[in-house]
């Protein structure tokens, strides 16, 4: 199989902070990698070594099997990059923008104007497409930016976290957006904090955490190991507790978690849908009467919290914005 | 050889989405003309009514040295600029494109010549109404803007340098008043020199801001009955303003583009 990017020990770091620590990467052609993990995680660290903006401190990168440290001005007409801070400049309209950045892929002029008109009816900016940048939504830049990316049809396109701080509908119209590339066969390096989003876009997904790979594998693989969708119930009566007990374990893959003062009772399962309804079925045949019950999927902590043992927290210092809490808060929002 | 002409074709697309803004932010252009207009009436009527320099009118004398403090400081621009992109993140959208590693620097103090030339056609209609007067040829005339032009240029590789060094955009606006400030003015450019006290006459006389603006008013003919200096450099202003010019672009304009290659966006 041939891997479109190869990194191998990649190290990186800043003064006293080790933002990657021999961080192993194989993209095989044609298929999205979603990388995983935390602020401060080194996702971005990685992102910037693998397209040319930083150099690794020891480590081989090849991208289009082009060695990234000897020939970076080679790699840079292969890739497309999009970031997490909407590069396009604002005083510019999306048309200009996208124009400007073809020009300098050296499409040359005629060519360069087509494809901003092509890119921008793609990306449904086409209303909007002689405005300037500065009054698009926050969604609207995010998909210039990544037109912007797609503009020499590269071999290789990195996403860097494309939906932090979107709101809950850009992000699923951002999804569909990528999924569209996905289909036409790039290869794709995608970064995210968020298990849903590597689920939904990644073929392969490789978890990092404090500039390490500490888990790798699909989606569901993944989930398989983490323990899949928990069911947490909350009981209104504490005599029930024993009973609800039984009734969970013998759905439970890891073992149930009971908390007595709370009457709450949760437990990883694997099919959470039917899992759930099996135990409604029985909760209500024995006569247990409920004040809650849910289906809660694994979230990032939980993923953390399975492989390392440690809850997912900010690493000072880090050129990532947001934090863990303001992610959970997201969650909330796009569920 | 391939590297330099698209260092020029890459360098004339940044310098193009520069000048958009222009359009985008007339703000931009009406500052840019307004404070040149400012400065020649102030100068021309608060300090043109107590300073006297011997064998020609005042307001003929000031004029060049207007213009030299005002592209100076219209060499700002670049700092400010290339800071402003570096704050926005689009430097790393540059600098992941195949395009001419110092194609982002040229763009950008090419099209801050634009704005300089603008600037001193607004202080030359003013000049002219306040009283200036080009009393040479056209030649030598254009001659003096051209030397104006490319002095502002080099200072602009020096504020790239500055602008891609520093932290953000009031950076770069505050550290380079602090130093254009008293560049300017411990010079021949308001006053003549001679009358400086003993070590700021000296260092007037080298500053490379009085040669340019003697080569301008020899250039537009403003030195009227004025005593020929002594100095070295102000008796051979333009070799001496050339000078300059080519060693601060041939110090600066490297180190810039290897600051701009190690850049990252903040």
């Amino acid at each position: 199989m041939t891997h479109t990017i190869r990194a191998a020990g990649l190290v990186k770091r800043y003064g006293a902070v080790t933002a990657l620590d021999g961080l192993d990467l194989t993209v095989p052609k044609g298929t999205v990698l979603g990388l995983l993990g935390p602020n401060g995680a080194g996702k971005t660290t990685a992102v910037r070594i693998l397209t040319t903006l930083l150099e690794a401190d020891a480590g081989e990168v090849e991208v289009a099997g082009i060695d990234v440290r000897r020939d970076p001005e080679k790699v840079r007409e292969k890739i497309g990059l999009s970031g997490q801070n909407a590069a396009v400049d604002e005083h510019l309209t999306a048309h200009e923008n996208l124009e400007m950045v073809g020009r300098l892929y050296h499409l040359g002029a005629r060519r360069a104007r087509a494809r901003a008109v092509e890119l921008l009816e793609e990306f449904d900016l086409t209303d909007a497409a002689h405005r300037p940048t500065k009054t698009y939504s926050g969604g609207m830049r995010r998909r210039l930016d990544l037109a912007a990316a797609l503009v020499a049809e590269p071999e290789v396109v990195f996403l860097d976290e494309p939906t932090t701080g979107l709101d809950p509908r850009s992000r699923v119209q951002m999804w569909e957006t990528i999924q569209d590339l996905v289909r036409k066969g790039s290869t794709v390096l995608l970064t995210t904090q968020y298990m849903e989003e590597a689920d939904r876009l990644a073929d392969d997904i490789v978890v990092i955490d404090r500039g390490r790979a500490i888990a790798r594998g699909t989606a569901d693989e993944l989930k398989r190991q983490i323990g899949g969708e928990r069911i947490e119930v909350v009981l209104s009566d504490a005599a029930d507790v024993p009973r609800a007990h039984a009734y969970l374990t013998e759905l439970s893959v890891d073992g149930v978690q009971v908390d007595e003062q709370a009457r709450r009772l949760s437990a990883g399962v694997s099919g959470g849908a039917e899992a759930l309804r099996e135990l409604l079925g029985r909760l209500a045949d024995g006569g247990v009467e409920l004040l809650d019950v849910g289906l809660r999927r694994p979230t990032l902590d939980d993923v953390f919290l399975s492989l390392t043992g440690h809850v997912a927290e900010d690493t000072a210092g880090d050129e990532e914005d947001g934090s863990v809490d303001s992610v959970e808060r997201e969650r909330e929002v796009a569920r | 050889m391939r590297e330099l002409a698209l260092a020029f074709a890459d360098g004339a697309v940044v310098a193009k989405r520069n000048l958009i803004k222009i359009k985008r932010v007339p703000e931009v252009l009406i500052w840019t003309t307004m404070s040149p207009i400012m400065f020649v009436v102030l100068f021309a009527y608060v300090f043109g009514s107590s300073i006297e320099v011997p064998g020609v009118p005042y307001r003929e004398y000031l004029i060049a040295g207007v213009f030299v403090q005002t592209v100076i400081f219209g060499s700002t621009f670049t700092g400010a600029g290339l800071a402003e992109d570096m704050t926005k993140g689009i430097i790393d959208r540059f600098r992941s494109l195949p395009m001419a590693r110092s194609a982002l620097l040229f763009g950008r103090t090419a099209s801050d010549i634009v704005y300089n030339s603008i600037s001193i056609l607004v202080m030359s209609i003013t000049g002219l109404i306040v009283g200036w007067r080009i009393r040479t040829d056209a030649l030598d005339a254009v001659l003096g803007f051209v030397l104006l032009l490319a002095f502002a240029y080099a200072v602009s590789w020096i504020m790239a340098y500055v602008g891609l060094k520093v932290s953000s955009v009031e950076v770069v606006n505050n550290a380079s008043f602090m130093v254009i400030f008293p560049m300017t003015f411990i010079a021949n450019t308001f006053v003549v020199s001679d009358n400086l006290p003993g070590p700021l006459e000296t260092f007037a006389e080298w500053n490379p801001v009085s040669a340019v603006a003697q080569a301008a008013r020899e250039a537009f003919g403003n030195t009227g009955a004025l005593p020929p200096p002594d100095a070295w450099p102000l008796r051979n202003p333009v070799l001496y303003a050339v000078v300059w010019i080519v060693v601060i672009i041939a110090i600066f304009a490297p180190l810039s583009v290897r600051q701009y290659q190690r850049a990252s966006a903040r």
